[in-house]
């Protein structure tokens, strides 16, 4: 299939076209504000919060799955307070619309499972890392317990939530992803009235608070929307690859500027990049799940970015540290034979390439660079210093000693 | 109880005690994390074992498994040694982009033999019991016992031979490496273990569940002491006890039993971080009202010290003004001090009595050599009531 073919066949496949929108619309989502969790050290709260999302997920559907005697209970009490038609009204549509009531359910899990997790690093000497590992684990054993009873339930209808565990973008529908357009929407407007003070909170929270603004009610803002996020990437790309949806894009972005605003939009173009590309490669091979192809092609980006970004990739900061090494030796060099030099009264007296063997620094190679440098002259087995050479070296001499004080 | 139920909870306990053991060092060295990585990256290491042998049950699967874990360590410590990214971002990196390899292979080579990527991460220890291990025609029971059975007793060795360089490493790794201790090998070592753990244990409990096993119970130990000896016995104790009473819980409800080992170490959680003595929720909360008010104490007493002559600043009605309190606040620190003898209150002025004067001065000694932890000690030794 041809990259045209393809691209004809997004306009005219409805569940391409869906699955390549929603991927992309994650992406975005997941990069603008995993932007944020990498770079408040949160980068395994995504991991963490995936799979707390599961009781939540398996209680929206044991309680709201069909009528039972539970939720119409609740719905008489709330009847009383709001009128018991417009609390039926609810509960119908709570029951009807499935991916909807999931979604609540994980949302609320969710966020119980991340004030604990801040309830357990505030209050004890437990470290982050062991509250996020129990949240994760405690919550997600939970969920399989509850995961039982609705596989034993003779009606239910599991094809929505096995999906969960391992994301299956193909059962992307478009509300679906009008759902995730407008959450897109939602947190771009955030950041853009919270801007200056979420990154403020940033990079000082002791200073956010010092100037008056409530640190606390930001920092619950941005959690919260991280777990949005989350929690609508669970059906596509699943519990186990979220985070690496969540985080990759953002650290991918962080190599390539030191800037809070090109990191977020670069983190939003790797986020919908990694999302259309893995949606083409997975749609044009069998048997291929779009998750983990999503992932893949993020983890390329990262790899790409790690390597080839100028100001910090490893292989620029190789080549730099090369060439400052060379540097070191040349001017190693070139001082030994101003020692040398400065001994005569003619400075470009001739001398014996021999006498520099006992100096370590020296090659041929740094020999001819110091005399393209036009510092020295070659001349057969013997090399004379130039009177630039001479100079630049006795500067040199000074420069280090300046440095040395 | 049959004895394919005393096989299911003999397994469980095991599980509990192999895990037990590495978690507890995980958990101090702030290294829990790294179990959950493992346990999602063996998921690779099981598919290309699975590709050599063709055989899930071949037992050449654990050392291959077991080396994808020990590569996801390598490989997050070669991330977080470049400084590109922070540490815990390493780690969300690596292991997803692990799994993504692993589900792609099965779904393109793995299509026709059954490969369940469900059993992987939630086990089946129901079924333990009927996969039998049978050596020369005699049945020697469940081969799961077998594997975790081998796993828990190496563990156990190795603590016993290794338990001071662990726990010089643990607490100080320039001591161990001054020592000549090599925290570098406890490390790795440290590392093996938990992934041989994790890829003998997921089989019995399920990847996810691993976690629980290992950072859960040494959780509550440490919110419970902090002896190393016994925050390792503790820890075992209580992954023992959820895992036999997890057990009979899934058999009372009918419901997962792993899912119901990991509801148990949860609600032991919950208690121990709600109620524990000392490290718990409401004994830090209590702690931090205690301290707030012996502070005020404290603020009060000085202020009275530096107003000995002036009688109109050591007046009842003025302390709101002076030292800005609310009033319930200065009713109870002014009761404080007075239950402690520091202070007497006379026509309405109060004044320090001599044991007052003396704790103030030594608390100023404290303050102004900059050692204000010392005045907790000090306290012991003065206070016969706290706030």
């Amino acid at each position: 299939m041809s990259l045209q073919e393809y691209i004809e066949l997004i306009f005219t496949d409805y569940t391409l076209r869906t699955v390549t929108i929603g991927t992309a619309v994650l992406g975005t989502i997941c990069g603008m504000l995993g932007s944020f969790a990498v770079l408040r050290k949160q980068s395994l709260l995504g991991d963490a919060i995936s799979h707390a999302a599961l009781p939540g997920i398996a209680l929206a559907f044991l309680l709201f799955g069909e009528l039972n005697i539970f939720n119409e209970f609740l719905a008489d009490m709330l009847g009383k307070i709001i009128g018991s038609e417009q609390s039926y009204a609810i509960l119908t549509f709570l029951i009807s619309n499935k991916s909807f009531t999931i979604l609540i359910g994980a949302l609320c899990s969710g966020i119980i499972g991340t004030i604990w997790i801040r309830g357990i690093t505030n209050k004890t000497h437990l470290k982050s890392d062991t509250a996020l590992g129990l949240i994760l684990s405690l919550f997600f054993g939970f969920g399989m317990l509850l995961l039982t009873y609705i596989q034993k339930q003779p009606n239910a209808n599991q094809a929505g939530l096995d999906g969960y565990l391992f994301g299956q973008a193909a059962t992307l529908l478009e509300r679906d992803v009008w759902l995730m357009a407008v959450i897109l929407l939602i947190s771009f407007l955030m950041l853009l009235i919270f801007w200056k003070e979420l990154k403020l909170l940033l990079f000082d929270t002791d200073y956010t608070r010092t100037l008056g603004f409530n640190s606390k009610f930001l920092d619950i803002l941005i959690s919260t929307f991280i777990v949005i996020a989350i929690v609508i990437g669970l059906q596509t790309v699943g519990v186990v690859l979220m985070s690496a949806m969540l985080l990759a894009p953002a650290a991918a972005a962080r190599q390539w500027t030191n800037s809070l605003s090109v990191m977020v939009i670069l983190a939003s173009g790797f986020g919908a990049l990694s999302g259309v590309i893995g949606t083409a490669i997975s749609a044009s091979q069998n048997n291929l799940s779009t998750g983990p192809v999503i992932v893949l092609v993020a983890a390329v980006f990262v790899f790409i970015s790690f390597i080839f970004s100028p100001g910090r990739g490893l292989l620029f900061r190789e080549i730099r540290f090369r060439k400052n090494r060379t540097d070191l030796e040349l001017h190693k060099t070139l001082s030994f034979m101003y020692h040398i030099a400065s001994d005569h009264e003619n400075i470009s007296h001739p001398h014996a390439i021999k006498i520099l063997n006992n100096f370590r620094g020296f090659t041929k190679k740094s020999l001819k660079q110091l005399e393209h440098k036009d510092y020295i002259t070659i001349n057969g087995n013997m090399w004379a210093m130039t009177q630039s050479g001479y100079e630049t070296a006795s500067n040199l001499y000074n420069q280090l000693k300046v440095d040395h004080e | 109880m049959n004895s394919a139920q005393i096989e299911i909870q003999l397994i469980a306990s095991l599980v509990a005690i192999a895990c037990a053991i590495p978690g507890t060092f995980l958990v101090l060295r702030k290294m829990a994390l790294i179990t959950d990585a493992i346990s999602h990256s063996i998921l690779l290491g099981i598919v290309i074992g699975f590709f050599l042998t063709n055989d899930l049950s071949s037992p050449l699967l654990i050392p291959i498994a077991a080396l994808s874990g020990i590569l996801t360590v390598i490989l997050v410590e070669f991330i977080q040694k470049t400084n590109l990214v922070k540490e815990d971002t390493a780690i969300g990196l690596v292991f997803p982009t692990m799994f993504s390899i692993g589900v792609i292979l099965i779904d393109k080579k793995a299509d026709d033999v059954h490969l369940d990527l469900d059993a992987v991460l939630v086990g089946k220890i129901e079924y333990a019991p009927l996969n039998s291990f049978i050596w020369d025609g005699i049945n020697l029971g469940p081969k799961a016992l077998w594997v975790i059975g081998i796993i828990a007793l190496i563990t156990i060795i190795l603590l016993f031979a290794f338990f001071k360089e662990l726990k010089i490493s643990t607490f100080d790794a320039g001591l161990a490496a001054a020592l000549g201790l090599s925290p570098v090998a406890v490390h790795y070592g440290l590392m093996t273990v938990a992934s041989i753990t994790t890829v003998g244990a997921f089989d019995a409990v399920g990847a996810i569940l691993v976690i629980a096993f290992m950072i859960a119970p040494a959780a509550i130990a440490y919110l419970l002491t902090n002896d190393l000896i016994k925050m390792l016995i503790f820890s075992c104790t209580f992954g023992i006890v959820s895992a036999i009473s997890g057990y009979w819980l899934a058999h009372i409800i009918n419901a997962s039993i792993a899912g119901c080992m990991t509801t148990i170490l949860g609600i032991l959680f919950l208690i121990v971080y709600l109620f524990a003595p000392n490290k718990g929720y409401f004994s830090v909360l209590y702690r931090q009202k205690q301290q707030r008010i012996e502070v005020s104490l404290l603020t009060l007493l000085l202020h009275l010290r530096n107003h000995k002559d002036d009688e109109t600043e050591r007046h009842v009605k003025h302390l709101n003004e002076h030292i800005n309190w609310q009033q319930v606040r200065a009713k109870s620190v002014l009761d404080l001090a007075r239950n402690n003898n520091m202070i007497y209150i006379q026509n309405d002025i109060i004044s320090l009595t001599e044991k007052g004067e003396h704790f103030t001065s030594e608390a100023i000694d404290y303050i102004i050599s900059n050692k204000n932890s010392e005045i907790e000690h000090m306290k012991d030794r003065f206070f016969l009531f706290r706030g």
